[in-house]
């Protein structure tokens, strides 16, 4: 089990818990405001786009190459960007603080 | 708007994003979904991508879980159908006769698969299209029960090409026949259609075009697929993939104004004030490429609906996107970004470290207008940028591919 933490670009902070599948599904199904996951997790859409705080950057990784190519150039990247849909939610992740970029 | 009743006909991509928009966005009220289909709002798109190519899928891709519907207090009214619109005393009627009424209506019927006049189509055997989740789970046990797994697929359009790579995945024989000089002409440009024609040619499905199929005869329960060049192709089991039709009836009998689609203005609003429509049914501006479109795609009926919540929220908001759309064949992910419609210039690149990292710009005259990537996550996501910011770009340096993709390579100087 993994608690999460998203913070929206409306500063509204919810911490929740989750066991498996990935973040984005876990962001929907707690209706954090800015993660859609429109393509349903196949790295296709860029809409589940997070910041992880620079703290848990190790915890989380680097992205893959399909995933860092979508980020690369997106408007609102920054050095600690993730899309949501390509992290696994695992014990690795507990207590992990995501900035919302949408 | 504690008290008002808010009805959606039709339980997917669009209306289902709408119902959570609306809550989302303050509603009070009660929020009604009506679909005919029985299943749990599913993901469409992976359907053919994914889905079909695993043998005894057992979780469909649900767009929310079910218990967000009860949290958000959404009533899911599945496997019901709506028969009837009357706009004057603001009513729906079910096929069962039950009457249900709105203060305000939004329609998300979608479209449904095409079935085109082939003679001996309605007598063939395991014949199915491939849009619902039903649809999947015919055409896996066709296959499972199939010794030979003999597939002939009628249409070379993306659902063509999807449903061949999954189903030749899953140890099927499979022919395309498609009925156009090229795969995907409707979509892209021949060099797209090259690409993909090869990339099914080395994974061992037939791509076959200028195959008009003109009749099915069936005999001792398999099917043989005639085309007008006297060819023909044994088929256990068929898919056709030729394209869909608007699910327009409702809003035709209720009167509202039809053109291509439900007509919609930047709201999403149709021609009654109560009454909005979105998604695939829609025919409606778009302010970028200042026309009126019809789209079948998963980003126009999310973007309406979260437009149409706020609207109908009393927010000020108006429809602005760039289309995009992705499509999963094998190993190759496609990303399609814009609309290429109108395209004079086309720009092919291949980039010189992987001939499978591919893009393809369309140009009318020096405007882009839509980009094609293949495995290319970087050329799609700055393509979109430049459509959107209508960049001015220098053909020669994007032509020239010993300049690496960057936000500011292909700048005019």
């Amino acid at each position: 089990m993994a608690k999460i933490t998203f913070v929206t670009q409306g500063n509204e902070t919810i911490t929740v818990e989750g066991t498996a599948g990935n973040v984005m599904e876990l962001a929907v199904q707690n209706k954090i405001k800015g993660i859609d996951g429109n393509c349903g997790g196949v790295c296709s859409c860029a809409t589940c786009h997070v910041h992880v705080e620079p703290e848990h950057w190790d915890k989380v990784g680097a992205p893959n190459t399909m995933e860092s190519d979508m980020l690369e150039f997106d408007e609102k990247v920054s050095d600690h960007s993730r899309l949501s849909c390509q992290m696994k939610v695992t014990e690795n992740l507990d207590g992990i603080v995501l900035k919302v970029a949408n | 708007m504690s008290n008002k009743t808010c009805v959606v006909i039709g339980a997917s991509h669009a209306g289902v994003n709408f119902a959570f928009s609306l809550r989302r966005e303050g509603w009070r009220g009660e929020i009604i979904l009506f679909d005919s289909d029985p299943e749990i709002p599913y993901h469409r798109p992976p359907l053919s991508k994914a889905y079909l190519s695993v043998e005894n899928n057992s979780e469909l891709d649900l767009l929310f879980p079910k218990q967000n519907y009860q949290t958000e207090n959404i009533t899911l009214r599945l496997g019901e159908t709506v028969s009837k619109i009357d706009k004057d005393s603001k009513e729906i009627t079910l096929s069962n006769g039950e009457i249900q009424f709105y203060d305000k209506l939004v329609i998300a019927t979608g479209a449904r698969p095409f079935i085109p006049p082939i003679k001996g189509i309605e007598t063939a055997v395991n014949l199915f299209p491939m849009r619902t989740f039903a649809d999947t789970v015919n055409i896996q046990n066709a296959i499972k029960k199939s010794n030979e797994k003999r597939v002939v697929i009628i249409g070379g359009g993306y659902i063509g090409l999807e449903t061949a790579a999954s189903l030749k995945k899953l140890g099927a024989k499979v022919i395309v026949l498609e009925r156009e000089n090229r795969v995907l002409e409707r979509v892209t440009a021949p060099q797209m259609s090259d690409f993909f024609s090869k990339l099914h040619g080395e994974n061992g499905v037939d791509l076959l075009t200028n195959k008009n199929v003109v009749s099915i005869k069936k005999s001792e329960g398999v099917n043989e697929v005639i085309c007008d060049d006297n060819t023909s192709y044994i088929a256990d089991l068929i898919v056709v993939g030729v394209g869909i039709k608007v699910n327009l009836e409702l809003a035709q009998k209720t009167g509202l104004v039809i053109e291509n689609g439900i007509k919609v203005d930047e709201t999403t609003k149709t021609s009654d004030e109560n009454i909005y429509a979105i998604g695939d049914c829609t025919y409606h501006f778009n302010s970028h490429y200042n026309r009126y479109i019809r789209l079948e795609s998963v980003q126009n009926a999310v973007d309406q609906a979260k437009v149409a919540a706020s609207t109908i929220c009393g927010n000020d908001v108006k429809y602005n996107a760039i289309p995009w759309f992705w499509s999963d064949q094998y190993n190759v992910k496609l990303q399609m970004v814009g609309l290429s419609q109108g395209y004079n210039d086309v720009i092919q690149r291949v980039e010189e470290d992987n001939e499978k990292c591919q893009s393809v710009w369309y140009f009318k005259d020096d405007e882009l207008l839509a980009v094609d990537a293949v495995n290319n996550g970087k050329a799609y996501v700055l393509g979109g940028r430049f459509i959107k910011g209508r960049t001015e770009i220098d053909k020669i340096k994007l032509r020239d591919t010993s300049i690496v993709i960057k936000p500011t390579s292909f700048l005019k100087d």
